[in-house]
This record gives structure tokens, C-alpha cells and sequence, in this order.
């Protein structure tokens, strides 16, 4: 029923919305999120490369589903991360949620990225035209996710 | 033994990805016994935020590790 992948290939966003939308009639409202590779021309990014820990990031992404399922009504949920090479454009997760009206939607999807950013073991590693830096943590990530 | 596992900027900064040990202790414990190991890893271990996860699953540095436990070190995470 529900989706949680992690994975090195592409994903498209709007082929995993229609198989969402399509593996229920019962749920009236489905809401996506969709994060792609920045690159700014204040802060050129030539490719990102994520490293996970296989084993608990798999555990990690069903817990924080099941907690969604646990403070909302949810239908089926995709869940699905990137790791590996990733260049500017690309996507690297996606979040889909399905429920019987659209405000759980929203809230489960912002609360499934929310809390994915800062409990799930990803590190991202930027390669910039100077060189290669880990990507630090914001508090901004951790104030969002401490809003639940 | 228990197998220690080191993940992304410490696995580099450390330059070891495992190490299998003969330990039982305290999360806290074993981060003193690993600070001991050189001058990086006293840095990594001090001036470092440094999470852990015992057997997969994110812990404290007061809960014990026991034989066959995988403890993994880790820097705050950054995905999504």
C-alpha cells in the first residue's frame, strides 16, 4: 500500500503521483513535495552526492511514515530518496500523501519532509568549482521539525 | 566485539569507515575509549557534534552497548 524507497535511479515525479492517485478512490485530496538539486549563481553546485546508511535509513523512513499514520487519517503513502551522484535539476526526494480531505494532506506532507530532514541518516556532499564540502545542518531545519 | 561504524565528514576526517572492538560501556564511555585513539579522533569526539545510533536505531550516550551491538557514529544529518 504504501511506497518507501531509497534508491540511485531517477525518479519521475508525476509518473509516482499517478500510481498515488491510482491506488485509491477512497481519499479525496493527495499532496506532493518534490525536492530538487540547487545550483545559484551565488553558490554554483556542479553535483551533490548523498550518502546513507543502508539498513537504518530504510527503518528511519518507515518510522517516520508510521508516525504520520499515527497524528493523521492517511491513505497510501510514497515516500521515495535519492542517493548517490545527483546533478542540478534532478530530483532527490519525493513525498506523496494521499487522505479523505486535503488539510492532513498538507500537514502530513510538510510534517513527512519536516521531520525526514533532520531523523533520517542522509548527508549530502556538495562538489563546487573550489572544491568539496560536506552540506551543514540549519536550524531553520530543526525549528521546522520541532513545530510537531 | 562490537562493530563501530563511522559515516560521511568523521568517516573522512577519521579515515576509517569500521573498526570491530572488544567493549562494553556506556555510548559515553566508548567515545572517551575512541578519543584516545589520536589527536583527529580527540578532536572529532570533542569539538564535533557527534550523533549515534545503536543497532540502527538513534540513541543517547548514556544507554550501555553490549557484544554483537553495531554502533555507528554519524554528523547531524542533511537529506531530503
Amino acid at each position: 500500500m504504501d511506497t518507501i524507497l531509497v534508491q540511485t535511479q531517477a525518479f519521475n515525479a508525476g509518473e509516482l503521483t499517478n500510481r498515488l492517485a491510482s491506488a485509491t478512490t477512497a481519499h479525496g485530496a493527495l499532496v506532493t513535495f518534490t525536492g530538487l538539486v540547487r545550483d545559484q549563481t551565488s553558490d554554483p553546485v556542479e553535483s551533490l552526492f548523498l550518502e546513507h546508511y543502508p539498513g537504518m535509513t530504510d527503518s528511519a523512513l518507515n518510522d517516520i511514515v508510521a508516525q504520520a499514520k499515527t497524528r493523521w487519517p492517511l491513505g497510501p503513502v510514497t515516500l521515495v530518496h535519492r542517493v548517490g551522484l545527483l546533478y542540478p535539476g534532478e530530483s532527490i526526494v519525493f513525498v506523496g500523501v494521499t487522505s479523505a480531505h486535503r488539510a492532513e494532506a498538507f500537514q502530513a506532507c510538510e510534517f513527512l519532509i519536516d521531520y525526514l530532514k533532520v531523523k533520517a541518516p542522509f548527508w549530502k556532499k556538495e562538489t563546487t568549482p573550489s572544491g568539496q564540502r560536506w552540506v551543514a545542518t540549519r536550524s531553520s531545519d530543526n525549528a521546522a521539525a520541532e513545530r510537531w | 566485539m562490537i562493530r563501530v561504524l563511522f559515516f560521511a565528514r568523521l568517516r573522512e576526517t577519521l579515515d576509517c569507515q569500521e573498526l570491530d572492538l572488544d567493549f562494553s560501556g556506556t555510548v559515553t564511555e566508548l567515545k572517551a575509549d575512541l578519543a584516545k585513539r589520536g589527536e583527529v579522533w580527540h578532536q572529532a569526539f570533542h569539538a564535533e557534534e557527534v550523533l549515534v545510533a545503536i543497532n540502527q536505531v538513534m540513541s543517547k550516550n548514556d544507554e550501555c552497548v553490549k557484544a554483537g551491538d553495531e554502533v555507528a557514529f554519524f554528523p547531524p544529518v542533511t537529506g531530503g
